[in-house]
């Protein structure tokens, strides 16, 4: 049992330190994209992020011109945009400060210095120079985050509602990478299986920390088919929608129910389609579609969820 | 500004006759320094003035990591500050502090005696001890208070007491705190920090210990339950994280391992107070409410209140949930009613007033009112109903203009003002930029009464870190200190 206003801000704040996280990914990725690029597909590349975050009309308010130095200020930095990894971790600081009494001191003090520190951090050496060193710092904080969580929580509903926004948040951000690959950064067909093509695979791969699991999962060359099979089946990497939906799952079943259990159906579903779905299958049917068609089903099970249980306060 | 006049003030450190403007540090042992105070001053003399500088950052950034900060009332909104934590201790010998402690719980018991009394009987009243007018058109004064019996009778489970030493070397009470007083989490978070930066100190002296405050607070708000019942749900209702006093709200909560709601987390229906869970609803039993009484019920008092619980007022006067503290307390710790205090304890326990009293003057009495018209450089004019230091004329540390400002504040409400004589707060060694130096401070410990009274020896203590200022508020630039009483 759990006051809904304190399990809503439990699980957003999971979700946005997230979503900083997976942010800071996106862009060290771009990053290196667009060192390789040529001056063709510079745009596609700088494109990408807006596609995956959904902001190219916020992007166009506030920059007449998309260069990687513009991209990283509204995607890193903006105050205004709320999507930014500076607003995500001020209002997963915000939320925790909310409920401070409900999670531990430590997890509270790690968003609470992760905050302090981002203030320290010069907009023009992220701007212009080592914007690497930012987003390592970024992922750093967000799995010490994790690991605090993780390593000092209460198994109670506290650290269920925080598994569940984490989850959710991550199979979201996953299935957007990927299918920007598959929509927008679709290559020429002569550029297929081409150096391009590959370092564009190999960057996919590196931005969900899953380079070296895919050698030495299945020890081949990088072939599309067998990227998608790792990210959207493969339960033994953390970062797939199987794995991610096993964890919502998880979450959800531990969750003190209310009668309604919505959220829990759509979860369970959509956990065993991704078990026992055949990516040849999804390929004949198009990944785009496939990816289109889960990203639906994540909106609408966030939704199931914030009616069910964190619900009109 | 011209300085405050100057005067002979009362230093907890050493005794009188210390040659003036001597930092502490470089004392040698033989220096008049007051008996209790001997280990501590030892310790600083063995100290490194480079460890002393290190200590002191240390401390600011686990303040500052842990967040034990408050909001400001008019900075921009959501704009934090850290409460200056000086690392000087105030040390108070047990027999000084057994005698507050008796001149304490004397004293709350006569106010809540007091607050029954003007809520059934008004014994008091017609007794003629203090005018029935001066409480029953008080502000803060609730007819919705009229007749309910609350358990135990106690109506300020929670009392913050300020007292202050002045230059006679005695105790006075300056006033009394029976709303939603607070503080209580910097007196215990000052000790953790001391017993985290120097360990070394408390193996020189027996410190008596204060860390079970949350217990027995805990116990205080299960007595105050509306009827006998195995273990009532208590929860601490907070107007939010923007509130100034938010950090302490959350403390509070957390250290009795109970739920900090809004208001918008509960909701009453069926003659019962429910708060909103991911399990659905769940009954409340006793609120420990942090929130003034006008905001509690928009039902019932402010329509705008987004802060309250539309309904609560009815659930309370059916005898179905506990607040704490009472509503309509206000009318005890009205700075017009604390003249009458020593009067309240001889007419209710037939006892002396162990504590003093400062000498007040109402200026709507008309001979009190000349008084302090001829005398407003000399005097401290504080409006009846303010607190956290504003509103208030300091007039030896006034200009001429700001004493005619309140010339004609006075004159034109003379009821709201009430005037005091300038005390002389006491001294106590604290760090400031240049060093150590003596800086004004004040104590105010909180007295827990439930079915019977209790407390924690000590309290805390703020310290006026300007130079000459008696303005010991956070608001206004004040810092605390840990408060030790030593056997």
């Amino acid at each position: 049992m759990m006051l809904s206003r304190v399990a809503d801000r439990i699980y957003w704040m999971s979700r946005q330190m997230e979503r900083a996280e997976n942010m800071a990914r996106i862009l060290g990725v771009t990053s290196n994209l667009v060192l390789f690029a040529s001056p063709g597909s510079q745009e596609k590349n700088l494109h990408a992020p807006l596609s995956i975050t959904d902001s190219e009309e916020m992007f166009f308010e506030r920059h007449d011109k998309l260069t990687l130095a513009t991209l990283i200020d509204f995607l890193a930095l903006d105050q205004k945009n709320p999507s930014s990894i500076y607003s995500c971790l001020k209002w997963a600081r915000e939320n925790a400060h909310a409920v401070r009494w409900q999670i531990t001191s430590e997890m509270w003090e790690t968003l609470n210095a992760t905050w302090l520190e981002l203030k320290g951090f010069k907009r023009k050496e992220i701007v212009d120079g080592d914007a690497t060193r930012f987003f390592d710092w970024v992922k750093d904080r967000s799995h010490l985050f994790r690991g605090v969580t993780y390593g000092t929580i209460v198994r109670g509903e506290a650290f269920n509602f925080s598994r569940l926004g984490t989850h959710l948040e991550r199979a979201d951000n996953t299935a957007r990478i990927l299918d920007v690959k598959y929509h927008i950064l679709l290559p020429r067909v002569e550029d297929v299986g081409g150096a391009l093509d590959y370092y564009q695979w190999a960057a996919l791969l590196r931005s969900v920390s899953s380079f070296e699991t895919y050698r030495a999962l299945y020890r081949d060359q990088i072939f599309p088919i067998k990227v998608a099979q790792l990210l959207i089946l493969e339960r033994r990497m953390p970062r797939s929608l199987a794995a991610c939906f096993n964890q919502v799952c998880e979450a959800l079943d531990r969750i003190e129910g209310q009668g309604d259990q919505a959220a829990q159906r759509l979860a369970h579903e959509l956990l065993v389609r991704l078990t026992y779905a055949d990516i040849e299958e999804i390929f004949q049917g198009g990944v785009h579609e496939y990816l289109e068609e889960v990203l639906t089903d994540i909106d609408t099970l966030g939704a199931r969820i914030q009616r069910a249980y964190l619900g009109t306060v | 500004m011209p300085a405050p006049t100057p005067r002979q003030h009362y230093d907890e450190m050493y005794l009188p006759g210390r040659r003036a403007g001597k930092a502490a540090g470089r004392d040698q042992i033989g220096d008049p320094v007051r008996e209790h105070y001997r280990p501590l001053v030892e310790w600083l003399q063995g100290m490194p003035p480079e460890r002393v500088a290190e200590k002191r950052r240390e401390a600011d950034l686990l303040f500052h990591r842990i967040g034990i900060t408050f909001a400001v009332y008019g900075e921009d909104a959501g704009a934090e500050r850290l409460i200056p934590f000086d690392i000087v201790p105030r040390i108070i010998p047990l027999a000084e502090w057994e005698m507050l402690a008796r001149g304490l719980k004397q004293r709350v018991t006569a106010l809540n005696r007091f607050l029954h009394d003007i809520y059934h009987g008004q014994e008091i009243l017609k007794a003629g001890v203090i005018p029935a007018e001066q409480v029953l058109t008080n502000e803060a004064y609730q007819v919705a208070m009229v007749g309910l019996d609350l358990p135990n009778r106690v109506y300020s489970q929670i009392s913050g007491i300020d007292l202050i030493r002045h230059e006679d070397g005695n105790y006075y009470v300056l006033e009394d705190n029976l709303r939603t007083p607070s503080g209580v989490s910097y007196m215990l978070e000052n000790r953790k920090m001391m017993m985290r930066l120097f360990p070394e100190l408390f193996a020189r002296q027996a410190v008596l210990p204060i860390e079970h405050y949350p217990g027995l607070l805990l116990d205080t708000l299960r007595a105050a339950a509306p009827r006998e019942m195995r273990e009532p749900t208590v929860v601490v209702l907070t107007p939010g994280q923007y509130n100034s006093a938010y950090f302490e709200h959350a403390f509070l909560a957390q250290q009795m391992g109970v739920e900090l709601v809004e208001g918008a987390d509960l909701f009453v229906k069926d003659g019962h107070v429910y708060m909103r869970t991911t399990g659905g609803r769940q009954r409340v039993d006793v609120i420990y409410r942090r929130i003034d009484d006008p905001y509690l019920d928009p039902l019932a008092f402010r329509p705008d209140s987004m802060l309250g619980v539309p309904g609560l007022l009815s659930v309370y006067r059916a005898g179905n949930v506990g607040l704490a503290n009472a509503m309509g307390t206000g009318v005890a710790d009205d700075k017009s009613t604390y003249p009458y205090v020593p009067d309240m304890i001889r007419f209710y326990l037939g006892e002396d007033p162990i504590l003093n009293n400062v000498p007040t003057w109402q200026c709507k009495k008309p001979a009190d009112y000349e008084h302090v018209m001829d005398n407003l450089a000399e005097l401290v004019v504080k409006e009846v109903q303010g607190s956290g230091g504003y509103g208030m004329l300091i007039g030896p540390a006034a200009t001429k203009e700001e004493i005619e400002t309140f010339r004609t504040l006075i004159q034109a409400n003379p009821a709201n003002y009430i005037a005091q004589p300038t005390l002389s707060l006491s001294t106590c060694p604290t760090f400031v930029e240049q060093g150590i130096a003596p800086r004004h401070i004040d104590l105010r410990p909180f007295v827990l009464s439930g079915k019977d009274v209790k407390f924690v020896p000590g309290g805390l203590t703020r310290v006026a870190l300007k130079d000459g200022s008696l303005v010991v508020n956070s608001s206004q630039g004040g810092g605390t200190k840990d408060t030790w009483v030593v056997e």
